[in-house]
């Protein structure tokens, strides 16, 4: 019995291959003296690290219900901070989707939404502390104009990737723009639009933890003003708190995520 | 009354290619007409310019499509009343276009968006005189028990239907059929024809049907208009259509499905008697 053997192809790799590679590695070399990489800090301060890690334990949980009180007020922000970008993304995604304007519609409106994502919900949130004083509405307000262009754009996505024949057969029954849109592209995209929403109310819930930083009310704020106050038995309930609060969230909107799929 | 008329309408597609050379064609009211013709041989592109939906070009001599006596576009310009007029003409795509996620009412209801207040439309407000006319026209081309499923869960050949009864709640007085059967199979593409037909009969509605295959055509199109490369080549009876001419049309292709594919079928005499008597 003879068994055939089949040549292998040669198997090259193409110069775009090494390219690639050479740039990764370059990249990354080129950048550890500007982000001070220097793992020895760590081993030379383990022992920071160990008395830190105490002062955490056990966790002070006597102020729950202060705490359980900022996390709804975070969790209040999200709601807001989402919803009133979902009301606005609607139209701007619209307007953003090269399918549906003229390019000198979508153009300098993709533009608009661009400097919208550029910029952190923290620097917003700064911005507007100084505009609408301290409190949790900076915090709606930072998320909102952060999360309009995030969701504009994922928005303009879908309607992008639309069937555009159904859009077509509206026409021709002589719709007019508005009522393509409703009845030809909005019930293709809803159940895309929707999964975006719930997804960027979880990031949205993680981002307003941390705008209490700047002073956008929150459980945030708790945590900042307890770390700066060296209380770590508080501030490791907080994180606690957090975690549940975000894990909690997460979960639900998973789940609920899913029925849209 | 002349239902359609089209002037010395040219397309040309990026890269040159002409889609429509010159073409003129007067269709009268009330007529059931056949555009046969090639892949390719420009008729969804005619019947689109015929709704208004694609510009002709704008060339040195200006082509003019006229609905109803109405202009609909005019040397490459789609008129501004483009959409009062396109509530007259209903379109059945070869691909339905319905909006697969609303229901079969709600989609047939969209027919009347041309027709009611736009802030009404919009709202999706429509009134039960509406509705009972949806229905209606569910039951006529018999879909009316699947009313309120989604569009996307029925036949191809369903669907269809329901695009024809969209075009009947739209009220339109012509209904152009862009390749309307081509993607079903034929039981269901005769009951799609026998629909048309059967608007076109009883209604008094014009209806200009693009079809790939020639027996359909000739079973029910007393006129056919064939094309090639843009360009009209016959325009008359179907009954006139000679195999040899067909053959022609077709290039190497095989004029109409079912009769030439059979093998065990008597050679083809006239192509309008031979269809006739296969389908019969």
């Amino acid at each position: 019995m003879t068994t055939i053997t089949r040549e292998l192809p040669a198997h090259r790799h193409s110069n775009a291959w090494y390219l690639g590679w050479a740039t990764i590695l370059g990249l990354l070399v080129w950048s550890w003296e500007g982000a001070g990489m220097n793992p020895s800090l760590l081993l030379r301060y383990g022992g920071n690290v160990v008395s830190f890690g105490k002062g955490f334990f056990p966790p002070d949980f006597s102020d729950w219900r202060m705490f359980l009180e900022e996390t709804a007020v975070t969790i209040k922000i999200a709601v807001w901070g989402t919803t009133l970008a979902i009301v606005c993304s609607v139209p701007l995604g619209i307007l953003c989707s090269e399918n549906m304007v003229p390019w000198y519609v979508h153009q300098p409106v993709r533009r608009l939404m661009d400097v919208f994502r550029a910029i952190n919900e923290m620097v917003y949130a700064m911005l507007f502390v100084v505009i609408v004083g301290l409190g949790p509405f900076a915090g709606v307000m930072a998320l909102w104009v952060h999360t309009t262009g995030v969701l504009a754009k994922l928005f303009a996505e879908a309607v992008e990737a639309s069937d555009p024949r159904p859009v077509e057969g509206i026409r021709a029954t002589g719709a007019t723009w508005l009522q393509e849109v409703v009845f030809g592209v909005v019930p293709q995209v809803l159940p895309l639009w929707i999964s975006y929403s719930l997804y960027r109310f979880e990031s949205n819930v993680r981002s307003a933890t941390v705008l209490g930083l700047v002073g956008a009310g929150g459980i945030g704020q708790v945590l900042w003003e307890d770390v700066r106050g060296f209380y770590y038995a508080q501030t490791a309930a907080v994180m606690v708190f957090i975690i549940v609060a975000v894990s909690l969230i997460d979960f639900l909107s998973q789940r609920l995520r899913r029925v849209f799929q | 009354m002349t239902a359609v008329q089209v002037t010395s309408v040219s397309k040309s597609f990026r890269g040159g290619r002409r889609a429509l050379d010159r073409v003129s064609l007067s269709i009268a009211q009330g007529e059931m007409v056949a555009l046969i013709g090639a892949s390719g041989s420009g008729k969804s592109t005619l019947l689109r310019h015929i709704a208004g939906l694609v510009g002709a070009d704008r060339g040195e001599e200006p082509g003019r499509i006229e609905v109803f006596g109405a202009e609909i576009q005019s040397g490459g310009r789609i008129s501004g009343h483009c959409r009062r007029l396109r509530a007259d003409v209903g379109f059945v795509f070869q691909q339905f276009n319905l909006v697969g996620r609303l229901s079969v009412m709600t989609n047939v209801l969209l027919g009347s968006l041309g027709r009611i207040p736009a802030w009404r439309g919009t709202l999706g407000l429509f009134q039960n005189a509406e509705k009972h006319h949806a229905m209606e026209a569910l039951h006529r081309v018999g879909i009316a028990d699947f009313a309120l499923q989604k569009a996307s869960t029925l036949s191809g050949g369903q669907q269809q239907r329901a695009a024809i009864a969209r075009t009947l709640v739209q009220k339109a007085r012509l209904v152009l059929a862009d390749e309307p059967i081509a993607s079903l199979d034929p039981a269901s593409a005769t009951k799609v024809m026998e629909t048309l037909a059967t608007v076109n009969r009883e209604d008094g509605i014009t209806v200009v049907v693009s079809l790939h295959q020639v027996d359909y055509a000739l079973r029910y199109c007393p006129r056919a208009i064939a094309m090639q490369a843009g360009r009209i080549v016959y325009d008359g009876p179907s009954t006139g259509l000679t195999p040899a001419f067909l053959a022609d049309l077709y290039g190497s292709e095989r004029p109409g499905s079912a009769p030439a594919a059979d093998p065990g079928h008597p050679p083809l005499g006239p192509v309008g008697s031979a269809a006739l008597a296969y389908l019969s």
